[in-house]
């Protein structure tokens, strides 16, 4: 047991934030996403809103690939399918914004539980070629039916609005984006702490187990293929507000990979993996391409020479990574918590 | 758990076949409600097969499995928890990342309420639960195993012995009215078997749950089942009180090769003093 951490009460002991250290880090990270717009410019508090969004999408990739064990690489075609409810919704429609992404959310769940279907009988590589095969269906019908996608023009949007407000910049944005993050992430840890959420794992971990245990085993992964659909669905409903255009090659299936890629350099079947996941893949590459910036004064033609140098980098990281951080970036986390915590005394 | 009372288990001319390969041929025994019955016999006699019949993995051929009075040859696997049905694994099957706490509240998951958005939630309800849940389990199953020191522990960090008793923690959880165990003390040293065969013991008398164990160890099955039913070659060969199945020839003869009950005895002791 960690010292300091001595509970009086079972319901302290399951907390979601046990230790104090904790406790204060989480206080901070608000803290400083409650001020983040106002002491940023408006090109980071996009890549914040971008963030965001794909910290949704790669949590609920997570409960699905790191907590239940159910590889996929369809994720995008769900995000797709909340944007482009959410656009035509708004389009034909004319309904609240709020409802528009909850029906995207729903819409992708049930498309999501039709999906998965398949993984009562097939797994890991099967399974993850069975949800591209889905991902390729979907964007055929994307294309297809365009009475209500548009085609491969897609659909453009007008600002959303939200209690009369219209949501036309970043800043604004950002408020209805960051709220709907930080309660979805929190639903998603607090979903570990009950029964649902140790039933995903004990399929993920032993599938003989948990149907002796009285788990019906298909249930539950389609109940997470449903809430990981949901995840992206809503992710991508916020996307078509953001981007204010989707159309077919607005998720393709290097979105998938990248979010996979997130959870994996995240950290499988950890919440915060999700979340550190999706920074590390949005913002590396931002942060290069500022490096690359950075040396143009000193190195003439910069931008030219060193930009397939920055994809190379931050492959190179990916790999690095993965080699180094086989559990991912949040390994690194435990590590330093660890260290502090008898510290002084051991290090 | 007071509401667990023992259920009665029959075994009714069960058959198992995989093709040509009569695994099981006609077999019949009851585990009465409350007692210790021990399945016997030789490597490959069917007793794993049999086991898998009453946990509903495979589907018996011919014959029916019945849970007090009521035919359950049909019921799905995964619903005969909830009928008060547990069951360890020869090769143990905890999972290995989680806690030994989670292990074991997994054991409850069919006893429980909480739906997927009140578990994205955790208020009212679910927190409610959880709550209760774990105070029982502290009370009743962590206190009563003797592993209070191991609980926030991740399973795989355990010996053996331990992880053979968090599974058995977790077949408490469920609140079984039978609790089957396959080979429950196998790979133990002394003290380790002698653990176990006090806690089982305790659950019978204490919990009142009807146990059916398969078990190679005789000097364990001998001391502490009300009764013994051998198998060789998936067929029943004997059945009885300990003290009568070890001195049948019929199981000398399987285990031995030759009818006489005194060689038996003689290799059941030079076995236990070599232990």
């Amino acid at each position: 047991m960690i010292i300091g951490t001595a509970k009086e009460t079972y319901r302290a002991d399951e907390a979601l934030l046990t230790t104090r250290p904790q406790q204060v880090w989480m206080a901070v990270l608000l803290a400083g996403l409650a001020v983040l717009p106002f002491t940023f410019n408006a090109y980071w508090t996009y890549l914040a809103c971008l963030v965001l969004i794909n910290v949704i999408a790669a949590t609920g990739l997570n409960v699905l690939t790191g907590f239940t064990g159910l590889v996929s690489l369809g994720h995008a075609a769900f995000m797709a399918i909340g944007a482009y409810t959410v656009a035509w919704l708004e389009r034909d429609i004319g309904t609240p914004l709020l409802l528009n992404l909850l029906a995207g959310g729903l819409l992708a769940a049930g498309i999501g539980v039709i999906v998965g279907l398949p993984s009562l009988r097939v797994k890991g590589l099967y399974l993850a070629i069975a949800t591209i095969a889905a991902s390729f269906i979907l964007h055929f019908v994307f294309v297809e039916w365009t009475a209500v996608t548009g085609g491969s023009a897609g659909i453009s949007l007008q600002p959303g609005t939200v209690f009369g407000v219209a949501l036309v910049d970043y800043t604004q944005l950002y408020w209805l984006i960051m709220p709907i993050c930080v309660l979805m992430v929190t639903g998603a840890a607090n979903l570990f702490r009950n029964r649902i959420g140790r039933a995903f794992i004990a399929i993920r971990d032993r599938d003989i187990s948990a149907e002796v245990l009285g788990i019906p085993i298909l249930r539950y992964k389609l109940m997470s293929f449903a809430l990981a659909s949901f995840y992206a669905g809503v992710a991508g409903g916020l996307w078509a507000y953001f981007f204010r255009v989707v159309t077919p090659e607005s998720f393709p299936l290097l979105t998938s990979i990248f979010l996979l890629a997130a959870v994996i350099v995240g950290g499988m079947g950890t919440i915060l993996g999700g979340v550190i996941g999706a920074l590390f893949m949005t913002l590396v590459p931002e942060l290069l391409r500022f490096g690359v910036e950075l040396l143009g004064p000193v190195i003439p033609n910069a931008g030219l020479i060193l930009s397939p140098v920055r994809t190379i980098v931050f492959g190179a990281l990916i790999v690095g990574f993965l080699v180094f951080e086989p559990q991912g970036l949040t390994e690194i986390v435990q590590r330093i918590r660890r260290f502090f915590r008898l510290w002084p005394f051991r290090t | 758990m007071p509401e667990a009372r023992g259920a009665t288990l029959e075994v009714d001319n069960v058959t198992l076949a995989f093709g040509g390969l009569k695994v099981l041929r006609g077999v019949s025994f009851a585990a009465q409600a409350g007692s210790v019955t021990a399945l016997i016999g030789p490597n490959g006699a069917g007793k794993t097969s049999m086991f898998n019949c009453i946990s509903g993995f495979y589907r018996p051929s011919a014959g029916t499995v019945r849970l007090d009075g009521q035919d359950i040859s049909r019921v799905k696997a995964s619903s005969r928890a909830a009928l008060g049905m547990a069951r360890s694994f020869q090769n143990i099957a905890l999972f290995r990342g989680m806690t030994v706490l989670d292990n074991i509240k997994l054991g409850r998951h069919a006893h429980l309420r909480t739906n997927l958005l009140q578990g994205l939630l955790h208020l009212g309800p679910a927190a409610r639960e959880e709550e209760a849940l774990r105070a029982e389990i502290e009370r009743k199953i962590i206190d009563f195993l003797e592993i209070d020191h191991i609980r926030n522990k991740p399973v795989a960090m355990l010996s053996y012995g331990l992880q053979k008793r968090v599974e058995l923690a977790r077949a408490l959880a469920m609140q079984p009215r039978i609790l089957l165990l396959d080979e429950p003390v196998a790979g133990m040293n002394r003290e380790e078997t002698e653990d176990m065969a006090r806690f089982i013991l305790d659950v019978k008398d204490e919990w009142g749950v009807t146990i059916l164990m398969v078990e190679h160890d005789m000097g364990l099955v001998m001391d502490i089942s009300d009764h013994v039913a051998v198998l060789n070659f998936g067929a029943k060969i004997a059945e009885g009180r300990p003290e009568e199945v070890q001195n049948d020839p019929h199981v000398a003869e399987a285990y031995l090769g030759s009818g006489d009950p005194a060689a038996l005895m003689r290799r059941l002791h030079a076995e236990e003093s070599a232990a």
